[in-house]
């Protein structure tokens, strides 16, 4: 019999004294799912930094905002779906900068690009807000 | 996160603990700057720090870029596995003066020439 998933979800305000719930759910579920502490602490500022942006971009720092975040574990990948029901966001606008140009800010998408394995941008079923789906394959080295 | 300054072999040491997040960074930013403002030579001890995001690397980018221009100097000692792996997935471990410890800084300080 196939195992079923499992799930977890969970709802914050999109402040930013929120992100360290957020940081504390992921980091047990990645612990939980047997990757590596190296690998669960980038998994965990992957998550953290598109928290982040929805906070900051999406929702532009107005603390009324909901974020959910649902975390899937099939035993072999670990797939975090993270909700907003902001104003639509331009995908074609998000991109990360480069790192050969030392100023501050524009890293939370690099660092989102390099750790996950897919990262794909989309519109929630609801047809409002942004959604986020990042992938990473469940390894323990 | 919390933080406290000293003064090291003509430094001023902050030393941060905790974690630099969206809701801690604009303070250690501002302590950064004001240090740096005021024509001290900076070091950041990452040691108590178990968790940096990217707006806590984007405060000490800036304090780099502002003591550059300022003609002093910033540094980064003591820093953490956690935070040293952040600043090397942005490649940012090339760009900051890192040392191992305030020892280790007082030593080259004291070399002539």
């Amino acid at each position: 019999m196939e195992k079923k998933p499992k799930v977890i979800k969970t709802r914050i305000q999109a402040r930013p004294e929120q992100l360290k719930l957020l940081r504390g759910v992921v980091r047990d579920a990645v612990h939980m799912s047997g990757c590596s502490d190296k690998t669960v602490d980038r998994v965990v500022l992957a998550v953290n930094e598109a928290g982040m942006n929805i906070i900051q971009h999406a929702y532009k720092n107005n603390p009324e905002g909901e974020i959910i975040l649902e975390i899937i574990d099939n035993d072999t990948e670990l797939l975090f779906r993270v909700t907003d029901f902001a104003e639509p966001v331009d995908t074609k606008n998000i991109k990360p900068r480069s790192l050969d140009d030392v100023r501050p800010g524009g890293l939370g998408t690099h660092f989102i690009n390099e750790i996950m394995d897919e990262v794909v941008y989309s519109v929630p079923k609801c047809g409002v807000g942004n959604q986020l789906v990042m992938k990473k394959t469940i390894k323990s080295d | 996160m919390t933080y406290k300054i000293t003064q090291y072999a003509g430094y001023s040491v902050i030393h941060l603990e905790g974690d630099v997040d969206l809701s801690t960074s604009p303070n250690a930013r501002k302590i950064i700057l004001e240090c740096i403002e005021a024509k001290n030579n900076v070091l950041v001890d990452l040691s108590g720090v178990d968790y940096i995001d990217s707006s806590g690397v984007a405060s000490l980018v800036e304090g780099y870029q502002l003591a550059k221009s300022g003609n002093t100097e910033f540094g980064l000692v003591n820093v953490s596995q956690a935070a040293l792996d952040v600043l090397q997935l942005a490649r940012l471990d090339t760009v900051f003066p890192i040392h191992l410890s305030l020892d280790a800084v007082a030593k080259v300080a004291k070399e002539p020439g």
